[in-house]
């Protein structure tokens, strides 16, 4: 007792700041906002950690990465260690370190965190996994002998990249179907480069290329080949297409040019590198005045993306307060910190167009929070009369996605849920259809990568066990 | 990946005949479908009206017009060369039955791509009748084409130099002239034709199908920047068309959405001082 007391009057209340690049520096370029750790920032942070001997933290983390493990060795400068207790358990440290929700999973349960700033566990992560990458000494796992079974992947997405891995080290015949000229998924299609560096998705990539797996770009399933016909060629296959559909506001005006949906704004910018445009061929708007309505990761990237374009005014249009705001709390920050303009409490409810059909404005509405929705958050409710009109040249929808119905329209038999999503037991991933497997964004909507890794995990689980056509060691355990 | 040039030659000014070898596309395109390519590594994705393929060869024809920087290199590539992207089919094929009698018109690009879906028609055994639509005779191709393969091929020009002389307004007089009484128009080729089209058609109530030609990212439904209004409804055309009821589809709308990139589209062009004359009515 005595010596827990001791032991916590030590603790040091305030994480060591990661440095960034300035907000006025960084939103003239597109370069990675956060600059990581250097190895003696890592280390005093680390030694804040408690080590405990029940640690809380794992068990907010989806895949069970051992957390005061990993840092622990970060402390002791034991760098090529701590990457391998991670990679244990992570497949893409680099990516998760940058992207998951910390302050909803691991962090939120770190009791350090109780009363002071709870330790940087993401951002060690990042700098773990950033240390091992600068080392070129990647060690690749050993691959099983062949099985011979072959396994068809649909979606180079979080998801399936993770279910490729970890198939192709049981030694079966892995190939991906990728519907783009580029494999992430999101990671290289939405997520920007000033968030998440496409060199560190393709570090990734390659790597999983390096242990065997195949990958056919520009391969639409349900287009260029059906679900049925790959099931003559494959044993057994994995969907793991996303969320890719676009939800629009449906207020009038949504066709005016000048209105895009997220998908659209980030695509042209992240995977067709619209910004080098015209040394990149795919052209972007730069716009003066730009809303975006959402309030999640997506309207942030959205809203920052329009800064480093050169707009004027950037502005989140959020029908919630700021309490709300499903975005993780660092991108809420770093968005505020680079001038981009919350406007909480409002609804667009109509879009304005002048003669030409270009976008002129937003009719908006003010809102109130009333009693708690299903979600459990407070549900606006409009304020009568209370209309008033945002000038804009460009607005952004970040509403939402749903999954992508390519092939639940072509494959008859595969049970799909209400929203659109392919309906999966979630202890195996297994679909109502014999030999198919799915996982992520397009069983469960639009939700994070790591819980889409996670997802990929448990199928490929049950997809081994099925292919070998027995027991399975219990190595990896993932919650749901 | 890399999807190599079988040929690709200029058929008539400004537009050329692009054949690429895409076995898995050779294999499952249908008529009225579509593919999205790039011409290099820093290209943006072009989506093209399918003109032919052949599964036996895995090849697959299409036509396009070079109308700014994208299209100007791929009207540098030779057979041999190699494009890092050819992804397809894209869209849903056209309805093909038998409906009597069809009229398919095509113009521009569209007299290429008209052409496997007046071969299934009359495989489907309809009675179908061709119309291509061209500014000036050395505009049009593959007549001959048409003339071996369906019951009559006849032309539009502006300027009088091979067949009627004058516009697709002309449509429903020389359709009574010649005593043909269709049962559905099908249209390809650039918005202009198709709009016009169906305003000519509008009057007879003719169930007339034009195959739409969005600006396009991906093709396959994320994006929603191919999105217009047909029958108040917002639809995407790389999912759910690119055929359309043309007496539907919100053509104001639909013309404007295609100038949203025109000053960035055409800027390089303007700079290098070539295709200023041009005025295609697939951009304007
Ligand atoms: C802008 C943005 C920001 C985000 N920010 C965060 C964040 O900060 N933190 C976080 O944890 N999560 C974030 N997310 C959510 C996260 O990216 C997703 O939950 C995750 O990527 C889902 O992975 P997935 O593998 O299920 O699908 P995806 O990443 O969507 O990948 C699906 C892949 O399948 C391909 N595909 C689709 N249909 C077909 C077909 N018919 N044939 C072949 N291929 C097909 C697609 O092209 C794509 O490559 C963000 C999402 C967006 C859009
Ligand atoms: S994977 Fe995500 S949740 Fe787990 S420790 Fe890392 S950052 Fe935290
Ligand atoms: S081209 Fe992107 S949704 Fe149609």
């Amino acid at each position: 007792m005595a010596e827990e007391k001791k032991k916590k009057s030590k603790i040091k209340p305030n994480r060591v700041n990661m440095p960034k690049q300035t907000p006025e520096e960084r939103v003239r370029n597109f370069d990675e906002v956060a600059l990581g750790f250097t190895e003696k920032l890592a280390m005093e942070e680390a030694s804040r950690c408690l080590q405990c001997k029940k640690p809380k933290c794992r068990e907010g983390c989806p895949v069970e990465v051992r957390i005061p493990e990993f840092i622990g060795l970060i402390a002791d400068g034991n760098f090529k260690e701590a990457a391998k207790v991670m990679k244990d358990k992570n497949a893409l440290p680099a990516v998760c370190g940058r992207v998951c929700p910390q302050e909803e999973q691991c962090e939120k349960l770190c009791i350090v965190g109780v009363k002071h700033e709870p330790v940087s566990i993401g951002r060690l992560e990042r700098f773990i996994a950033d240390w091992e990458a600068s080392q070129d000494t990647l060690e690749y796992p050993k691959i099983a002998e062949s099985t011979e079974k072959k396994v068809a992947i649909v979606g180079a997405g979080p998801a399936g990249l993770t279910v490729a891995a970890d198939l192709v080290v049981k030694g079966h015949d892995i190939t991906i179907f990728e519907a783009l000229h580029e494999p992430g998924g999101v990671l290289i299609y939405g997520i920007p480069e000033f968030r998440l560096p496409k060199a560190i998705v393709k570090r990734e990539m390659d790597y999983v290329q390096k242990l065997g797996v195949k990958v056919k770009y520009d391969f639409v399933v349900g287009k260029t080949r059906t679900i049925a016909s790959l099931l003559e060629e494959y044993d057994v296959i994995f969907i793991g297409t996303g969320a890719g559909l676009p939800w629009f506001l449906d207020i009038p005006g949504e066709n005016l040019n000048g209105v895009f949906s997220a998908n659209e704004y980030l695509t042209r910018v992240n995977l067709m590198k619209g910004y080098l445009f015209p040394d990149y061929n795919t052209p972007i708007k730069r716009p003066r005045r730009v809303l975006t309505f959402g309030g999640g990761n997506v309207a942030m990237d959205c809203a920052r993306t329009a800064l480093r374009l050169g707009s004027d005014e950037s502005h989140i249009v959020y029908r919630r307060s700021k309490k709300e705001l499903p975005a993780r709390g660092e991108e809420v920050e770093n968005a505020e910190e680079e001038g981009v303009i919350f406007d909480f409490l409002t609804n667009p409810i109509k879009l304005v167009g002048d003669e030409n059909g270009w976008l002129k404005g937003a009719e908006c509405l003010k809102m109130e929070l009333g009693e708690p929705d299903a979600s459990g958050r407070r549900r606006p409710v409009p304020i009568e009369g209370s209309e008033f009109f945002m000038e804009a040249d460009a607005a952004v929808c970040a509403i939402g996605n749903s999954p992508n119905p390519l092939i639940p329209r072509t494959t008859p038999g595969l049970k799909i849920g209400r929203k659109g999503n392919i309906e999966i037991e979630p202890e195996t991933g297994k679909t109502s259809m014999e030999r198919i497997w799915a996982g992520g964004d397009v069983a469960t909507g639009t939700a994070t990568v790591i819980m889409a890794m996670g997802a990929g995990r448990v199928a490929a689980r049950s997809m081994h066990e099925y292919l070998s056509g027995g027991e399975q060691e219990n190595d990896i355990y993932v919650k749901q | 990946m890399e999807y190599k040039i079988i040929e690709r030659r200029m058929i008539v000014p400004n537009i050329h005949e692009l054949v690429v070898e895409a076995e898995d596309v050779a294999k499952s395109v249908q008529p009225g479908q579509f593919i999205i390519l790039r011409p290099d590594d820093k290209g943006e994705r072009i989506p093209l009206s399918v003109s032919d393929y052949n599964p036996e060869l895995g090849t697959v024809t299409a036509f396009f017009i070079e109308v700014g920087e994208s299209t100007s290199l791929l009207a540098l590539l030779k057979p041999g060369d190699t494009i890092p992207t050819f992804v397809g089919p894209l869209g849903l094929p056209t309805d093909i039955e038998n409906f009597g009698t069809v009229v398919c018109v095509g113009g521009c690009f569209g007299i290429g791509s008209i052409y496997p879906i007046a071969r299934a028609l009359k495989e489907a055994g309809n009675t179908v009748h061709v119309l291509l639509e061209a500014r000036s005779q050395y505009l049009i191709y593959w007549k001959e084409r048409y003339e071996e393969l369906v019951d009559s091929v006849f032309t539009i020009t502006r300027d009088g130099t091979m067949g009627y002389p004058g516009h697709i307004s002309l449509l429903p007089d020389i359709l009574k002239e010649k005593n043909i009484k269709p049962d559905r128009f099908i249209v390809n080729g650039c918005t202009f034709l198709l709009n016009r089209t169906s305003d000519v058609t509008r009057a007879s109530g003719v169930k007339t199908i034009v195959n739409m030609n969005p600006i396009m990212i991906d093709g396959t439904g994320m994006c929603g920047v191919c999105r217009l209004t047909v029958d108040g409804e917002t639809k995407f055309a790389c999912v759910d068309g690119p055929d359309f009821d043309g007496h539907l589809v919100d053509w104001d709308e639909f013309r404007q959405r295609r100038l949203t990139y025109y000053d960035e589209e055409t800027a390089p062009l303007r700079k290098s001082g070539t295709g200023t004359e041009y005025h295609c009515k697939l951009i304007r």
